[in-house]
């Protein structure tokens, strides 16, 4: 086999096709709309590249789709489809805005308690919607979609409770600044902070301009662990026997319903890690009146399978998917183009992932063409082959 | 109370049309075994195929046809990807729901000079007449021609799948595609026609929210209606009438949280808003139970495969 027909065999192809794929379906939409493609993608780039803040943002805003993506990879390697995530997303930055507002600690105490918070309710959740399943036999998938907008609503009750409420806007209180956890917010708006910084363009622009904060990195941490998680320990192993045949894992003895609570426990704490990084990383810090769902637990869903639901994958599938979203809004403001095409192709690459064989098709054609090309050289030199000269 | 109990018949209905025709297009789809996640997307191509049809031809008939083919193309892509790529279902599906919204409102945009609605369009008439007991609470019960046409449909795919050879097949499909192929079933024909058809249903149900209860396709017109339908068809085990029930049970907590929120109750609205939702998981648990889907759900059928 050659090196180019295993590439063509492996699933990072299957991603690069994929994508590839996207740009040209959405090319040829927006040509057909009457808008220049060319000029688009260059915008669609210069918006997600264009200047380190760009770059800054564009992981800044993979994080939390990170992290319910692999909180959706690791349910859906285990047999369980977490449609929840979002709603799961949501109870954390409901639950870690609370504790940000009402405890004032040194951050050493108050960080790990605010992003507790939230994981605890992103696990909660998601272990009551495992309980329903394994107790009541309650499709997950219903619950999933239920607590989603349950958790909405929830969301905008605290924030018009006297309590938390912000006057005069949609939001409730910010959370107290020692729960933040962004890079260095301190030193970098001192005087001493603004002289060094000064020395270095890009690095002022990022930490002076965005939110940069630890977020991305905890995340990356996450997605390794996850992955090792579930392919190098009994837990793990136990997860993922339950998802390919529950009946046979019933019978070697794994506790079948334990399972299914821990997995979506454990999908639904990275899911609440998203939220709750969100509320201590990012302004404004805290919660806001939803029209509608903010999408962080459906674009995990993309993230996930773009990434062929392998948790490591979701890191390049989260910045990948980051970067259209983000690059997408220039495409809008310099072209006119409606930011809409970014769903497009979005939709199209996921579409396209999920065809198993267009890729393994392409490696059948290599190997049969290198294999057509040997012959032809064997017969441009008029040797006969080895087999006919016997 | 006799008012009470009218208005409350009537925006139980309103509310429950369109995910009815969601729904039916999902038991369609799983009961021939391929899972459809894709009715949101779906039913928003139908939404705004029926508005912008319906305002440029003036006939909203006509835009009630156009939203059911245009959505069941989309549910042709799905149907391509799923049986003859043999695709996960799941993620085909979760790519309409991405891709779908975004031509929406592509088309949407692009057709009304960049903005994300349309004009107001005609809309389909009502069952009694447009001045029928205008006025009075009874007006209520003057629903919209689509809530007949969902309960016809329900009717007529209970018919089609329980009463004739053509149905039996569908469900063949369901549960053992490879028994069915034994006996001479083309299973790739039965799955294609019967996702396709789910995709049509699907966009009735966009096309009677955009030009039957509202008048204009709107960002917001469908959201989470196709999930909640999805809901529905599991709730309703899989069976016409059962994902009718479903539907009007959610259509009725949302007309009791309409009725309390006028001031009859001390609640926070944000918690009366909470209550269809809950009251489907407190259903669930009570009354409803195990729900087992067709055994060939979700799993696609490559031939000679064991």
């Amino acid at each position: 086999m050659s090196k180019l027909e295993k590439f063509l065999r492996g699933r990072f192809a299957a991603a690069l096709v994929a994508v590839l794929v996207g740009f040209v379906v959405a090319a040829v939409v927006l040509a057909a709309a009457g808008y220049n493609p060319i000029g688009s993608f260059a915008a669609l780039f210069q918006g997600a590249l264009g200047k380190p803040k760009y770059i800054a943002n564009v992981i800044i805003k993979a994080t939390p789709i990170l992290l319910t993506g692999v909180g959706v990879a690791f349910a859906f390697q285990t047999g369980l489809f977490n449609i929840g995530a979002e709603g799961q997303y949501i109870f954390a930055t409901i639950l870690s805005t609370i504790v940000g507002v009402k405890l004032n600690l040194p951050a050493v105490i108050q960080v790990p308690l605010v992003v507790c918070s939230g994981v605890l309710g992103g696990a909660a959740l998601g272990a009551f919607i495992g309980f329903l399943k394994a107790r009541f036999g309650i499709h997950e998938v219903i619950t999933s979609i239920m607590t989603n907008w349950i958790m909405l609503y929830l969301n905008n009750f605290v924030v018009s409770t006297d309590t938390f409420h912000k006057a005069n806007s949609t939001a409730a209180l910010p959370i107290n600044p020692s729960s933040y956890t962004m890079i260095l917010p301190n030193w970098k708006k001192s005087e001493a902070g603004k002289a060094f910084l000064s020395n270095i363009p890009w690095l002022r622009e990022v930490l002076l301009k965005t939110d940069a904060n630890f977020g991305f990195i905890i995340a990356i941490a996450v997605a390794v662990f996850a992955g090792y998680l579930l392919s190098r320990t009994k837990l793990g192993y136990e997860l993922r026997a339950v998802g390919y045949n529950r009946d046979a894992a019933r019978f070697s003895g794994i506790n079948v319903d334990r399972s299914i609570v821990l997995c979506m426990l454990i999908s639904g704490s990275f899911c609440g890690l998203a939220g709750a990084l969100n509320i201590t990383g990012i302004s404004p810090h805290t919660i806001t009146t939803l029209a509608a769902q903010e999408g962080y637990g459906f674009n995990g869903l993309s993230v996930a399978f773009i990434a062929g639901c392998s948790t490591v994958g979701c890191i390049p599938a989260s910045l990948l998917f980051a970067g259209l979203i983000y690059g997408g809004m220039t495409v809008q403001q310099v072209m006119g183009a409606p930011s809409d095409i970014i769903n497009i192709m979005i939709g199209t690459i996921v579409f396209f992932i999920a065809l198993p064989g267009v890729t393994p098709l392409l490696a059948d054609m290599v190997a049969k063409r290198r294999k057509s090309a040997e012959e032809v050289r064997v017969n441009k030199d008029g040797t006969p082959l080895p087999e006919k000269e016997v | 109370m006799l008012n009470s109990l009218v208005l409350l018949v009537g925006i139980t209905l309103m509310y429950s049309t369109p995910l009815i025709f969601g729904a039916i297009g999902g038991v369609v789809s799983e009961r021939s075994g391929v899972t459809n996640i894709g009715i949101e997307g779906m039913m928003v191509i139908g939404a705004v195929a029926a508005a912008s049809a319906s305002y440029f031809t003036g006939n909203p008939w006509l835009a009630f046809l156009i939203a059911g083919l245009c959505s069941g193309l989309v549910a042709l892509l799905h149907a391509v990807a799923s049986v003859t790529f043999a695709a996960d279902q799941t993620v085909s599906g979760v790519a309409i729901n991405l891709l779908a919204p975004g031509l929406a409102l592509f088309a949407c945009r692009r057709f009304f000079d960049g903005a994300a609605m349309s004009p107001i369009a005609p809309k389909l008439p009502k069952i009694f007449g447009d001045s029928w007991m205008a006025g009075t609470v009874w007006s209520n019960l003057n629903v919209n021609v689509t809530t007949v046409i969902a309960l016809l449909l329900t009717i007529a795919t209970w018919f089609v799948l329980y009463r004739t050879k053509w149905g039996l097949r569908v469900r063949a499909v369901g549960e053992h595609p490879a028994a069915a192929d034994t006996l001479g079933i083309d299973v790739y024909k039965v799955r294609y026609i019967c996702v396709i058809l789910s995709g049509v249903f699907a966009g009735f149900g966009g096309a009677s929210m955009t030009i039957a209860i509202i008048s204009q396709f709107t960002q917001t017109a469908i959201s989470g209606h196709g999930f909640i339908a999805m809901a529905a068809v599991i709730f309703g085990k899989w069976t016409p009438f059962g994902a009718y029930g479903a539907c009007l049970l959610f259509g009725a907590t949302q007309a009791l949280t309409v009725l309390l929120g006028g001031g009859v109750a001390p609640i926070p609205s944000q918690i009366l808003a909470m209550l269809p939702y809950a009251m489907t998981i407190i259903v669930l648990i009570l009354f409803v139970g195990k729900s087992v889907a067709p055994k060939a759900d979700g799993v696609p059928y490559v031939k000679g495969s064991r």
